[in-house]
């Protein structure tokens, strides 16, 4: 035993009659309850356990207990929640109010025992594992990174409905609880004290005896400060209408249904799904029935997909060699050495390195926020002018500009230098494996891995298998991806692979109706309506007009005659964004839009079609193994609308209607 | 000598970079992991496999006064590799070389990171010795009228600072600052200001050579660059050691006033060693130590002495640890190859050739019958020295190692000595051979 664990008395016949709860009392009284779900690794609230918990605090409040403390047995964590695969697999609305009422009915019981209640959180308290916790009187945080807090339903389409929009805001007040509610963000032990979401953020060592103290001590709850009372009081109604605004912004309610369904509830209903009237749009009812809460269901389901195509090999990188440091290559390196690898980067001369260290401080000083952390962060990231990390690196990937002859001598160099059983890799868009691999002994060690522009918010790479790549390779890339944590895709080598061969023919036609005098404001405001993130003439000024060109050239052949509108605008050294110039003029980084005229189905549909044709036949030629996979690729790697669901899954139910 | 093999396996050192009178972008730790991630990188084992990292450093900052330990962990050497840091003023950085030689031999140790660090841009500055006590009572003070009356008893000039690096760079026992006691060797021997600002003036000459012909970026060393680029948090590049004057002329040093005995005096700034910031490191490894991780040695440490002397005369230092090597091997001042005589004050290293050719001071402190002789210039401190490039204490000691053994290299030469002298009254000599 730990030796800080309280001493208890045995309570095995207690523990006995539950599978997943270990129950202990301490000498001064105070019963740990520990939650170890049975034959999992993660802690969810799937039907048994919520059941048994539910019985569990009927025996509890039977003993008269001094007070309770909950906690994980659970390395992975505190408790993830409810059982996704319970609610995927609900038949029914009713199946799905049946999942509702359990919780929302055993959360109130626990809010209601007589005796104090402390939840112990090490690790994620996602959803139904945070709502436990505000059932709970106090809370107590331990302060490590995987300490986290979130109410990531509304990004499931469905709201937390165990209690969450109601004891939330009453305890954090009306703005942090929104912004969790409305945005599934998570928040760290520290934030979480800052906010008042738990009482103590404390480091490991002392976390028993925290929430011993709080238990023994039950100090008197916090009341909220006097603005977040007037805004959960009088004010109720404008705050709600001011968050309405916000989320408009972000997503459309005929789209995304969830997050006005959830300020609806807080609003009208203080937090309880059973109370608003079947057919309101804040109603569980409603919303489980809605099409875009299955379709998110979906792409959740993708994502774990994804995730799992990873786990095919064991193969685990220390170091990582990147050559090239562009935009592309740096950021590939500071993504590596912020997931723990040391990373070496290379390029031609250190004036080149500057600026890739610049990007990369300036990355982790935004996204890791201890400072020593940080620190440790740049110094795993080592520039690396004579490429000596090719020898060490577990991983090297190739990220220069798109020369065919180049990339065949660095390859040639890079195999020669490289360890027996380093994965060799290319971020090469546009060329082929078969070509790069020409001057290689051994062209089964390349494989593509291929990354999308901006590198540290893209979750999609591409793992490109070339003809001749060694099956493995491809497996143990997959796996490297997972360890920097992004979702790996398997694609042919094939040109644009899956991402950029969909996206080449919807931007060509994109071009072609501004060619016919649509304009600019008009295609994207379409493009937004129909639930793209960002128009493709927004996306073509962001990638940059000169990229386009580049990549429309490769993907429809040299002789393919391109649009006149980038034609145009490139002899103007018009490039887009970056330049302050391309169909939109920038000013301070902010594109400057005219009126949009009025967008028809009509233009939807023209605007799209070219998009679905082309991700069919991604699907046909096996570009990727099958139409699922094509989805998952499509919405992570260009943000295809997620509540249709995916290109393929679209096309199905359009069929279907 | 030593008790067995002593090996260089390679070394690394990042640009030397002037203060220039406020806070530089770099931390000791900063600039000491940056120039060893480098030096690891293109060695052929990983840093947990090393078996201790020794950092000498004259002044580490209060946040990380064991920075050998504090770099070693920055290094990614691993929770298990002990690491510590040595201090011998000047000699710091030669001071951690000899201390892993001195574990290698006694079989404690078989693969060392040893070399030196200072950040002097980053040298504190301290509350004065009346403030402290004026604060203490201030603490002390109960009541409020207690505390009016300390408050009434405060002046302003408390307030002045003490500057840390001028107390460092004082010696706490004669009371001179280091540039006085370099006087005493231009007044002894009689080095005029021309003659000190001549060999200045060379100092920037060789240096600049050395910078054009890439000398310090690995020519001549197979590749193996000697001083390596840093980068800061803004992305800003370090590649040179930037205190060189390439235009550097008598006519230019001539205008600068003596600084350290003002107005009377011959030491100025120009012929004095630059206050910088800079880090340099070597591996070095036992015959044990090359077998285990197939190293390629490219040069011996084959002998170290220390010596101590008259703190009013410390910059003779080298005489007085060079020659005991010399006299055990039975060489000549001309018989080695390379010198690096570590450039504290033009001064001071003209002091140690004029002392070397003196009667009087060999047969009185050197015990010679006579003296030495003149040592050829030509072999000295060809890459400039601590004039041009500067001279952050804790540094100095590794970077005159690793660099008479790639100037033995570059040269064909066999043997070398670099030598230093230490604020205190000592001095420590290093017999290097290339292999």
């Amino acid at each position: 035993m730990h030796p800080a664990e309280p001493i208890f008395k045995g309570d095995a016949a207690m523990s006995a009659k539950y599978k997943h709860f270990r129950l202990e009392t301490d000498r001064d009284g105070l019963v740990w309850v520990t939650m170890d779900k049975q034959g999992a690794s993660t802690n969810t609230f799937s039907k048994d356990v919520m059941e048994e918990l539910s019985a569990l605090i009927d025996d509890l409040v039977a003993m008269k207990p001094r007070a309770m403390i909950l906690r994980s047995g659970k390395d992975s964590g505190f408790i993830a929640g409810a059982d996704v695969e319970e609610f995927k697999a609900a038949r029914s609305v009713d199946d799905a109010l049946a999942i509702v009422r359990r919780g929302w009915d055993t959360f109130n019981k626990l809010a209601a025992v007589p005796f104090p209640t402390v939840a112990l959180v090490r690790g994620f308290a996602m959803g139904g594992g945070l709502e436990v916790t505000l059932a709970c009187k106090y809370r107590i945080a331990v302060d490590e990174p995987a300490t986290r807090f979130a109410l990531p339903e509304v990004m499931l389409g469905i709201l937390p409905g165990w209690g969450g929009v109601m004891r939330l805001p009453r305890l954090v007040g009306p703005t942090a609880a929104l912004d969790i509610m409305l945005t599934g963000k998570t928040v760290d032990a520290r934030k979480a004290k800052r906010i008042g979401l738990v009482d103590a953020a404390v480091p490991p060592r002392v976390m028993e005896n925290a929430a011993r103290m709080m238990a023994l001590e039950a100090p008197p709850q916090k009341k909220l400060p006097l603005k977040e009372r007037m805004m959960a009081g009088p004010l109720k109604g404008m705050v709600a209408n001011m968050a309405r605004k916000q989320v408009a912004k972000r997503a459309r309610p005929e789209h995304y249904p969830a997050p006005y369904a959830i300020l609806d509830l807080w609003q009208k209903y203080d937090g309880d799904p059973f109370a608003p009237p079947a057919g309101s749009a804040a109603s569980m009812a409603t919303l489980a029935s809605h099409p875009t809460t299955a379709n998110l269901i979906r792409v959740f389901a993708l994502q774990e997909r994804l995730k799992s195509l990873g786990k095919e090999s064991d193969f685990t990188a220390k170091h990582v060699h990147v050559i090239g440091a562009g935009v592309m290559g740096g950021d590939i390196a500071t993504v590596c050495a912020m997931r723990g690898l040391t990373v070496t980067l290379q390029d031609q001369n250190a004036e080149r390195l500057a600026p890739a260290v610049k990007r990369a401080h300036d990355l982790v000083r935004k996204r890791v926020k201890d400072k020593y952390r940080a620190r440790d962060t740049m110094d795993r990231l080592i520039p690396d002018v004579a490429g000596d990390g090719i020898r060490r690196a577990d991983v090297i990937i190739e990220a220069i500009f798109e020369n065919l002859e180049v990339k065949q001598n660095l390859f040639a160099e890079v195999e020669a230098k490289a360890k027996p059983t380093a994965i060799l890799a290319t971020n090469t868009s546009s060329l082929k494996l078969a070509d790069i691999s020409k001057k290689m002994k051994d062209p089964a060690r390349l494989v593509g891995i291929h990354f999308f522009n901006p590198v540290p918010q893209m979750m999609l790479v591409e793992i490109v298998k070339g003809d001749a790549t060694r099956p493995e390779l491809a497996k143990d890339a997959a796996a490297f991806v997972r360890q920097i944590d992004k979702l790996p895709l398997p694609v042919k080598d094939a040109p644009g692979f899956l991402v950029n061969r969909v996206l080449g023919p919807y931007m060509a036609n994109a071009f072609r109706l501004i060619d016919e005098g649509i304009a600019p404001e008009t295609l994207d405001k379409a493009a937004e309506q129909f639930g793209m993130p960002m128009g493709p003439i927004a996306l073509a000024d962001t990638v940059g007009l000169d990229i386009c060109a580049a990549a429309g050239k490769s993907l429809a052949g040299a002789d393919a005659k391109p649009p006149a509108c980038l034609v145009k605008r490139l002899e103007a050294n018009k490039l887009g964004k970056k330049s302050g110039e391309g169909f939109y003029r920038y000013e301070k980084g902010k594109a400057v839009k005219g009126q949009a005229g009025p967008v028809t189905d009509d233009l939807i549909e023209r605007l799209i079609a070219p998009y679905l044709a082309e991700a069919r036949k991604t699907v046909d030629e096996k570009i990727v193994a099958d139409a699922e996979l094509a989805d998952g690729g499509l919405i992570f790697g260009t943000g295809f609308a997620p509540f249709r669901g995916g290109p393929m899954h679209y096309l199905a139910e359009r069929g279907r209607a | 000598m030593t008790t067995k093999p002593i090996y260089i396996i390679d070394g690394a050192r990042t640009p030397f970079l002037k203060a220039k009178g406020k806070p530089g972008p770099f931390m000791a730790s900063d600039l000491a992991t940056q120039a060893g991630r480098a030096l690891l990188n293109r060695l052929p084992f990983a840093p947990t496999d090393l078996d201790e990292v020794i950092l000498g450093a004259a002044s580490p900052s209060a946040d990380e006064v064991n920075i050998g330990r504090v770099v070693a962990l920055r290094l990614g050497a691993g929770q298990h590799v002990p690491g510590w840091t040595v201090m011998r003023n000047c000699a710091s950085g030669m001071q951690a070389l000899d201390s892993a030689i001195a574990n290698m031999e006694a079989g404690r140790a078989n693969l060392v990171l040893a070399g030196g660090v200072d950040a002097l841009s980053r040298a504190p500055l301290l509350f004065s010795e009346t403030m402290v006590h004026w604060l203490a009572n201030f603490y002390a003070a109960k009541t409020s009228g207690q505390k009016a009356a300390v408050l009434a008893r405060f002046k302003l000039a408390n307030l002045a600072p003490v500057i840390g690096i001028m107390k460092g760079l004082t010696d706490p026992n004669v009371g001179l600052i280091m540039g006085q006691t370099a006087e005493n060797l231009a007044w002894r021997f009689g080095i005029s200001r021309e003659q000190q600002d001549e060999f200045a003036v060379r100092s920037h000459q060789r240096l600049t050579r050395a910078q054009e012909q890439g000398v310090l970026d690995g020519n001549g060393t197979g590749g193996h660059a000697e001083v390596v680029p840093v980068f800061d948090d803004r992305g800003h590049l370090y590649a040179l050691d930037d205190g060189v004057r390439r235009d550097s002329s008598m006519q230019g040093l001539a205008k600068l006033k003596p600084f350290f005995d003002k107005k009377y005096g011959t030491v100025t700034a120009g012929n004095s060693s630059q206050v910088t910031d800079g880090a340099a490191w070597l591996v070095l490894a036992t015959e044990e130590g090359v077998k285990r991780h197939g190293l390629a040695p490219v040069g011996r440490i084959v002998d170290s002495q220390w010596a101590g002397l008259d703190p009013t005369q410390m910059g003779l230092g080298p005489v007085h640890a060079s020659t005991p090597i010399l006299a055990r091997h039975g060489l000549g001042l001309n018989d080695l190859d390379a010198w690096e005589i570590n450039e504290a004050f033009a001064a001071q290293v003209l002091g140690c050739l004029a002392a070397w050719k003196d009667p009087g001071y060999s047969e009185e402190h050197l015990g010679l019958d006579k003296p030495l002789g003149e040592l050829d210039t030509e072999k000295l401190n060809i890459d400039g020295g601590a004039i041009a490039l500067g001279h952050p204490v804790g540094a100095s000691g590794a970077r005159i190692v690793l660099h008479t053994l790639n100037v033995l290299r570059r040269t064909g030469g066999k043997r070398g000595i670099a030598t230093i002298c230490i604020g205190g009254g000592q001095g420590g000599a290093m017999l290097v051979e290339a292999l």
